[in-house]
């Protein structure tokens, strides 16, 4: 990893994560997040967008006992440590779901479809999830 | 156009590796660079030399090992999500003492930092999934 890092010579990008999809169900939230717990190693300018059932992986009160799988909601709370504070919202996946920012175990910025359509149109790199 | 392509779902069961082996078997013929091809999620199942389709399907596996060794290909497996399904190489079997290794040809098991260091190198990085 720190040859790598070494490698890429400063190049700072944009990366946008997309989540789009609830914490359980499938793994596609979990592994994303290792992504981004990996990719902050490479010190890139990086925001996460939670879309459409992606919202439910920061909602407060995650209990993965019944179900015994890993309850990884504490890990969106240290994404600060990592620097990764920008975080964003769908306010129509909020709408739709009945939820409001208070909801959340980590601070947002909710934004319409279409700020996210123009956030998007800025980034150099979206990996979607 | 230097391109990183990632592959987010096993072969077979759904199409992503199909239309990603399509998109980059084209690029390559456009004369397009592919930087790296990164198999992530269940992705990691494209790289089982195991598989064994019915005689008159495609073989996915097998088709990306061709291309990598037409092109030089450089098809990297995510360590984490391949040790969690169980894609394994002769070091991965050595360091995890397992009795077996069943990577495919032309493959190679590296970290996360694979994928990211693409997205930084390539002008494009073309997600397959779903």
């Amino acid at each position: 990893m720190s040859e790598e890092m070494m490698e890429e010579g400063g190049v700072v990008k944009k990366f946008m994560y997309v989540n789009r999809k609830a914490p359980i169900g499938s793994i596609y939230a979990l592994e994303s997040l290792e992504v981004v717990l990996i990719g902050a190693a490479f010190e890139q300018d990086v925001c996460m967008v939670f879309l459409d059932d992606g919202i439910y992986q920061i909602v407060k009160g995650m209990d993965t006992n019944d179900v015994e799988m890993k309850n990884f909601s504490p890990t969106y709370r240290a994404l600060e440590m990592y620097d990764v504070e920008r975080l964003y919202v769908s306010k129509e996946a909020m709408e739709e779901r009945g939820l409001t920012t208070d909801d959340l175990v980590v601070d947002v910025e909710v934004m319409d479809a279409s700020q996210i359509a123009d956030l998007m149109e800025e980034q150099d790199v979206i990996l979607s999830f | 156009m230097k391109l990183g392509i990632q592959i987010n779902e096993g072969p077979y069961q759904h199409q992503a590796s199909d239309t990603a082996y399509l998109f980059t078997k084209a690029a390559l013929e456009k004369g397009h660079e592919i930087f790296r091809v990164f198999f992530y999620h269940d992705g990691v199942n494209n790289g089982t030399r195991l598989t064994t389709p019915p005689q008159d399907d495609r073989n996915i596996v097998a088709r990306w090992s061709e291309l990598a060794e037409k092109y030089n290909l450089d098809l990297v497996i995510c360590v984490a999500a391949a040790q969690r399904r169980g894609i394994v190489d002769p070091d991965e079997k050595k360091r995890h003492g397992k009795d077996a290794d069943n990577i495919a040809p032309g493959f190679r098991i590296s970290g996360l930092g694979q994928l990211i260091e693409a997205g930084i190198q390539c002008d494009r990085l073309v997600v397959f999934g779903d």
